[in-house]
């Protein structure tokens, strides 16, 4: 049978962001497939080089609406470590619970979307019903249910007061529930079983080879968690277990994923419980000495690593963001392949795909085939003169 | 100017119109934060359903379209055809600060800044991302225009006119030095 490529986005109803996949199909099976990433691409490393240590951090956080703790806490992180400050344990405290609130809002989320991938909307509706408890904690704690804004460099920016500890503590119990029931259905519902079970099998050996990390790694069998391997923030003194399967299809990848929302709890519950007296942050100096760092976090989708150059003054020389989802598309080309089209969507959401943080381009001669780099000035021009043909009439 | 009263088929319509506005969403390069939002808004929650809305895939079956975010470059051309395949009348929101003025990412090399430099903007949300209650209130403020556009009897009543060019002189943009 002859090969048919069908091209899928950059607007399309199954996609929630701009990617453009050309699938490679024979008959209905997959034979491979094409990305383009790049419609999202924002510059945002070349504009970290621009602002300080105040102005960059909501930038981070802005770099992913759904992770944007993770990003602005491992830079934070990064620059602490290059300045040698002693970061206050409440400080610690605060920060992990915000980021397991994180994690359990962005798995919920992607429960849900999974599950209207599959045509099983009435779970969509019930996991986004259930995250906004998680957005109401996190909303009553920063002010804001996406971007919070908690970090600093230094600490974070809000204390905790214990009528906002009593009432996330609350809230706690009805989750733990609706999670449980989670657990019940990912393990016994026909519908999820059986688009689940068998569709985009990644072997242990593959997992490893092709550098998967989060839970699409911990789904076939690869015991590795940044939180616990490397433990920052308070992880090392909560205690909670990485959640690991050995099934290594989009069914292993659920049960990962809501192992880790029942471990989340438990975590958020102990630091509520738990929650150290003392300051919320350090004065950080205006300036980092010269200093390179790899600032890694576990983030929703998997190990999150900030690779920061400094130079001694209050602005960074480079940051490169290494975000999960740009290690796991390998994967999800070497799962699809001899898979049906039909379970391209289900397989493609199940590594939890975020194009926004993984969104990037490359500079290259089409002549000579070199790529290269280029200062901030000489892109603005470029593109400004690239530009002006798309400015409606 | 005084506006013929319309007929009952477009009193219908009219009627339609207002009762079931269908919504596309164009991620114009977004950080998924005002995604994530509006897809809050469709959940059982904020429910945005109860005002007949209803969110399509095709731009051709929509009559609102909801833009995310700042418009990259490489998004702007496509954002332009997806804008040009919706029937009139049709109607933009912009999302958030990113969708009025480029926010955090203003000046950026891959920008074009505002979501305005490529489609013209009926309803801007403010916030970054805004909250679904503020969502709501700029699709409900969008269906007011919807009524009162019909009332005139079309778009241009609000609509900027153009410069009347006076005798010969046509080069009236003509830069000094």
């Amino acid at each position: 049978m002859p090969e048919v490529v069908v091209s899928i986005g950059p607007h399309h109803p199954a996609l929630k962001e701009p990617v453009n996949f050309k699938v490679v199909i024979e008959g209905e099976k997959i034979v491979r497939l094409e990305l383009d990433l790049s419609y999202n691409h924002r510059g945002v490393e070349k504009a970290a080089e621009q602002r300080d240590f105040i102005r960059v951090l909501p930038l981070l956080e802005r770099v992913c609406g759904i992770c944007s703790h993770a990003h602005s806490t491992a830079f934070a992180k990064g620059i602490e470590e290059i300045m040698q400050l002693e970061v206050p344990p409440r400080a610690q405290y605060i920060r992990t619970i915000i980021a397991e609130l994180e994690r359990m809002h962005s798995h919920l989320l992607w429960l849900g979307v999974a599950a209207h991938v599959i045509g099983f909307n009435t779970l969509f509706m019930w996991t986004w019903r259930d995250r906004e408890a998680v957005q109401d904690t996190v909303e009553e704690m920063s002010g804001n249910r996406v971007h919070y804004g908690m970090n600093e460099v230094g600490g974070v920016r809000r204390d905790l007061t214990p009528a906002q500890v009593t009432a996330a503590l609350e809230r706690l119990p009805n989750l733990e529930e609706r999670i449980k029931k989670y657990v019940d259905m990912v393990n016994s519902e026909e519908t999820m079983l059986i688009r689940f079970r068998g569709v985009g099998k990644l072997s242990k050996e593959e997992a490893l080879r092709y550098g998967t990390v989060g839970p699409t790694a911990r789904a076939s069998g690869v015991d590795y968690d940044t939180r616990k391997d490397d433990p920052y923030l308070a992880y090392a003194d909560v205690p909670w277990n990485v959640v690991t399967d050995t099934n290594g299809d989009v069914y292993g990848r659920t049960r990962v994923r809501i192992g880790e929302l029942w471990e989340s709890l438990k975590i958020v519950r102990y630091c509520l419980e738990n929650l150290p007296e003392g300051p919320i942050r350090v004065t950080a100096p205006r300036n980092a000495p010269t200093g390179e760092i790899l600032s890694r976090y576990e983030a929703p989708r998997g190990e999150l690593a900030h690779f920061i150059r400094t130079n001694g003054t209050d602005k960074v020389e480079r940051v490169d963001i290494r975000t999960p989802t740009l290690a796991n598309w390998t994967s999800v080309a070497i799962c699809l392949v001899n898979q049906n089209l039909a379970d391209l969507p289900v397989i493609v959401a199940a590594i939890d795909p975020c194009l926004s943080c993984t969104s990037r381009i490359t500079l290259l001669d089409s002549q000579t085939k070199k790529t290269g780099v280029m200062s901030f000035d000489e892109l603005i021009r470029r593109n400004r003169s690239r530009d002006q043909g798309l400015v409606r009439p | 100017m005084a506006v013929p009263a319309a007929g009952m088929s477009q009193r219908l319509v009219n009627w339609a119109r207002m009762k079931s506005p269908w919504i596309t969403i164009f991620n114009s390069g977004a950080c998924n934060a005002c995604d994530i939002e509006i897809i809050a808004c469709l959940m059982p929650r904020f429910d945005i359903e109860r005002f007949g809305m209803l969110v399509k895939g095709s731009p051709r079956h929509a009559d609102i379209l909801i833009v995310t975010g700042h418009v990259t470059l490489k998004q702007a051309s496509r954002l332009r055809r997806v804008w040009e395949q919706i029937p009139e009348p049709k109607y933009v929101i912009a999302m958030g600060a990113c969708g009025a003025s480029g926010g955090v990412f203003h000046g950026l090399y891959h920008m074009m800044d505002c979501v305005d430099r490529v489609i013209p903007i009926d309803v801007y949300v403010a916030g970054c991302p805004p909250r679904p209650d503020e969502i709501i209130n700029g699709v409900v403020t969008c269906l007011n225009l919807v009524h009162e556009d019909a009332a005139h009897g079309g778009k241009e009543w609000r609509q900027k006119k153009a410069v009347p060019v006076t005798g010969t002189d046509t080069n009236i943009c003509k830069v000094v030095p």
